[in-house]
């Protein structure tokens, strides 16, 4: 009985990498304490933390780009130290990073062969054998992507899937991902975690970082928390659950919050009349069509929908950025669909944008300076702006929306992504508006500054602000929202009132059907 | 495996060194002024007539042009762009005031028209305002690369001088006392307190524009734009509005520059000003602006023009052949420019460090809220 079982029992994984009491210090600065784990050959590890936890601290060090301090990676049983990034590789050991080092003009044979072209003999390049290589790689990870083809036609999970299949071809016996699907869709995230199961069998090891918890639970066997540079949970997959995770992350409880209630939701705010917005690729087709919305003064609307169901489409429309084809948008009753993104915002109707990095921030004013940006005539007296009363406005913002900073001084570039996606609610919030729009507040802030940002905008409600968000994340639909709006497809499939459940959410959105 | 919990946090690291003065980030942050300082020590003891109020003068009279179209294309830089077309258009505006002040005859009429000193700088400013305003709306508008639009003004303004003028020079610019347009001379030539008026005019359009940057909204305007167009406009401002203005302000200053240059030699040629363009982006880089877009300030830029300028006429005071002095000028540009690099990534790491930092502090306040 015993032998039997003992051979139906998998074998315990063997450990292929150790990382023992790591710490790392910038100057007096401690980034990273007494890290302590291992990574299984054939399993997924993955890094859980707040953004500043030292997440991207640590995968600099196991990959070669910094050294650490103290401390020693232990890779099959012999200390090893990296100088470079091409010495982690040479060790088999290659990072993914969240923006991708692919060169869009080339093809995929071209960018998977990047620096290390095969010749033959006299320096040629051997297009041919490359080709072949290349083509078996995709086929091996079940994306058969033609060699010729450009990378910048490849759709975002097709290029991290040629980002796999360079590592792949470089021998890669770890593989570091960061946010591999911050940019990918519910589908192309399937199709991804199903490669990563792939180079599991493969006995591929995998680190993996994500700000999305639920995602990486489905995928990881090993959870590593870091919480200001210490190491405070690790644990295998079987010993935790998503609270464990965030408990540890946070190190208190957490809670997204409920709809703000006890008091009278004003008249309606926005109102969105039957909008069709074509779509610039693609002549005679929608993004948004014949789509209608009210929102009244105090109440918050969430969107829910997958990455192309025309959530941003609409959102920049509504904010004057793109100009509908068909329908109306009426602020406060007055249509507004003439006017430009200032007039717009004068009358109350701001947007705070999806990529705060692209188009929410100014990286080179200072914290103060973008936090004023969208309301300088606040302090201007007979054209010359008012040193004074700009500081007193920044300082009343930065209190009023509670960004940790040393002061409107600051360079936009030392705050955190919570504290940045603070800065451009702030901004907006500033103008005193009527009514924001958010779209995808919540995207690479963590789970801390998520509270607060859900906080400020159910305070926001109750003084009569109207706000509509949208996110990808079902629980956050559960939140601080009045309504639930699911869109797909540029229309809006389904409403439900906070008692919904995820699995409503998820099958209006169309998740089901793609899964 | 390890479990390890709060207790483990210590707070040590709070003390981020604030280290002393810092004097290499002083000389990077002042170095434009520092190299001016250094080329005055230089050539004030390689030369005995270097160091004088009167030289200086002169210099500063020669800085004038370089500092007027500096000013303007730091506008246009401060937005991310660039103005190639200033050279041009200094050519173009100069010979245009030499015609007005020769008298403009309309045959069909039969009429002389001999407009005053003043119409004729108001309406060479204006045919300034007008040449960069192409720019501006092309740039603006229909979404021409910068470079481009401004070197196709480049050759169309200064086709366009050498058409006015038939390739001739203006040379009597000095008016008829009975036809009352006497007195261009003064603006480039005469001194006002003792100091040229080109250099007033100088001063005058760095102060209106120092103020215009830090105190407008409009100011603020076109720093944000060249930081982030896209975030600038999603904030509410008018970033079509701000290019094509900037534009026009470095149109106007060329045209300014023209006419302090045409009053100084006494003469408007349509050749005037070739490559001025490229000095007075050295101006604007050398004063510590990115060509990304975003930094810069009038100060710095002014002290890159006189940088220029009186590096120049040193190697001139000195008797270094000219071809030495572009060899010299063209090291100072490139130099400049790497200082600028080491500036930003000091910035850079600094504010990484401050980073560090302020996550520190995070903890630091959590684990006392505990």
């Amino acid at each position: 009985m015993n032998i039997d079982r003992s051979t139906v029992e998998v074998a315990p994984p063997e450990v292929i990498l150790s990382a023992r009491n790591i710490e790392k210090r910038f100057g007096a600065v401690q980034a990273l304490k007494e890290v302590n784990f291992d990574i299984y050959r054939g399993q997924v590890t993955t890094l859980f933390g707040e953004n500043g936890a030292g997440k991207s601290t640590l995968m600099k060090i196991l990959s070669g780009v910094i050294a650490q301090t103290a401390g020693e990676i232990v890779l099959e049983g012999e200390s090893v130290s990296f100088s470079s990034p091409s010495d982690a590789e040479a060790l088999g050991i290659t990072i993914i990073h969240q923006e991708l080092s692919l060169a869009s003009n080339l093809n995929v044979r071209d960018n998977i062969f990047m620096g290390r072209e095969l010749t033959k003999g006299r320096g040629s390049v051997d297009y041919k054998e490359e080709a072949r290589q290349a083509e078996l790689l995709m086929e091996e990870l079940d994306e058969p992507i033609h060699p010729l083809t450009l990378v910048e036609d490849l759709r975002v999970g097709q290029q991290q899937i040629v980002e796999i299949a360079r590592a792949l071809s470089k021998n890669s016996r770890i593989l570091i991902m960061d946010e591999p699907t911050s940019a990918l869709s519910a589908t192309e995230v399937e199709t991804l975690f199903k490669v990563v199961q792939d180079l599991k069998n493969k006995g591929v090891s995998i680190v993996y970082i994500s700000h999305h918890l639920e995602e990486a639970l489905q995928i990881t066997d090993h959870a590593v928390v870091l919480r200001d540079g210490v190491m405070t949970a690790y644990a295998p997959r079987s010993d935790i659950d998503l609270q464990w995770i965030v408990r540890h992350m946070v190190g208190e409880s957490f809670d997204l919050g409920s709809p703000p209630t006890g008091y009278e939701q004003g008249p309606t705010a926005l109102s969105i009349q039957n909008l069709y917005l074509s779509d610039d690729k693609v002549a005679g087709r929608y993004v948004v069509e014949d789509l209608s919305l009210d929102v009244r003064a105090g109440e918050i609307v969430c969107i829910y929908g997958l990455m192309g169901a025309g959530r941003t489409e609409l959102l920049e429309c509504v904010a004057g950025r793109t100009r509908q084809s068909k329908g109306d948008i009426l602020l406060n009753s007055t249509d507004v669909s003439h006017y430009n993104i200032a007039q717009r915002i004068e009358r109350g109707l701001v947007l705070v944008p999806e990529d705060r990095q692209r188009d929410g921030l100014v990286p080179t004013l200072s914290v103060g300076r973008n936090l004023s940006l969208a309301s300088i005539h606040a302090f201007t007296r007979k054209g010359l702006t008012s040193s004074s009363l700009e500081a007193e406005m920044i300082n009343s913002a930065i209190d009023k929306v509670h960004i940790k900073t040393d002061g409107g001084e600051a360079a936009i570039g030392s705050l955190s992504g919570g504290n940045q996606q603070k800065v451009v609610i702030g901004k907006m919030l500033a103008t005193h508006p009527d009514v924001i729009i958010l779209d995808e507040p919540s995207r690479g802030i963590d789970v801390g500054a998520k509270a607060e940002v859900f906080k400020l905008l159910s305070q926001g409600a109750r003084r009569g602000l109207a706000v509509v968000f949208t996110t990808s994340e079902v629980s956050e639909c559960l939140s601080i929202p009045h309504r639930v709006l699911v869109m797909s497809k540029g229309r809006i499939s389904a409403e439900f009132k906070p008692g919904v459940t995820k699995d409503e959410i998820m099958a209006a959105s169309g998740e089901s059907v793609a899964a | 495996m390890s479990y390890q919990n709060m207790s483990h946090h210590n707070n040590n690291a709070l003390q981020v060194e604030k280290g002393s003065i810092d004097i290499v980030k002083i000389l990077l942050e002042g170095r434009a002024f520092f190299a001016l300082i250094v080329i005055i020590i230089v050539f004030s003891m390689l030369s005995p007539v270097y160091f004088s109020t009167g030289n200086f003068l002169t210099m500063s009279s020669h800085v004038a042009v370089f500092g007027l179209l500096g000013i303007g294309m730091l506008f246009v830089i401060l937005t991310g762009g660039i103005d190639l077309s200033v050279g041009s258009t200094l050519a173009l505006c100069g010979v245009f005031a030499g015609m007005l002040l020769e008298g403009v005859e309309i045959e069909a009429f039969n009429l002389a028209f001999f407009p005053s000193v003043w119409v004729v700088v108001v309406l060479t400013c204006l045919l300034g305002g007008l040449v960069g305003a192409i720019n501006g709306v092309l740039v603006a508008y229909f979404k021409v690369p910068a470079f481009v639009a401004t070197l196709g003004m480049l050759y169309v303004a200064r086709g366009a001088a050498l058409l006015l003028t038939d390739g001739l020079t203006f040379n009597s610019l000095s008016g008829d006392p009975a036809l009352g347009n006497t007195g261009f001379e003064w603006l480039g030539f005469n001194k006002l307190f003792d100091i040229p008026v080109g250099v007033l005019i100088l001063f005058c359009a760095a102060v209106i524009c120092m103020l215009a940057l830090s105190r407008t909204p409009f100011g603020r305007w076109i720093y944000s734009t060249g930081g982030n167009a896209r975030a600038a406009e999603l904030s509410g401002v008018p970033v079509n509005r701000v290019k094509l203005s900037v534009y026009i302000i470095s149109g106007v200053c060329a045209a300014l520059a023209g006419i302090v240059l045409a009053s100084q030699l006494t003469s408007a040629g349509p050749t005037a000003g070739t490559t001025y363009e490229l000095t007075a982006i050295a101006a604007v880089v050398i004063g510590g602006a990115s060509l990304m877009g975003g930094r810069g300030t009038v100060r710095n830029t002014l002290l890159g023009a006189f940088v220029i300028g009186f590096l120049a006429d040193g190697l001139v005071i000195i008797g270094v052949s000219a071809y030495w002095q572009m060899v010299f000028t063209g090291s100072v540009i490139v130099f400049a420019v790497m200082l600028n690099n080491v500036q930003y990534s000091a910035k850079h790491k600094s504010s990484q460090q401050a980073e560090k930092t302020a996550e520190i502090k995070r903890e630091g306040s959590r684990a006392s809220a505990t």
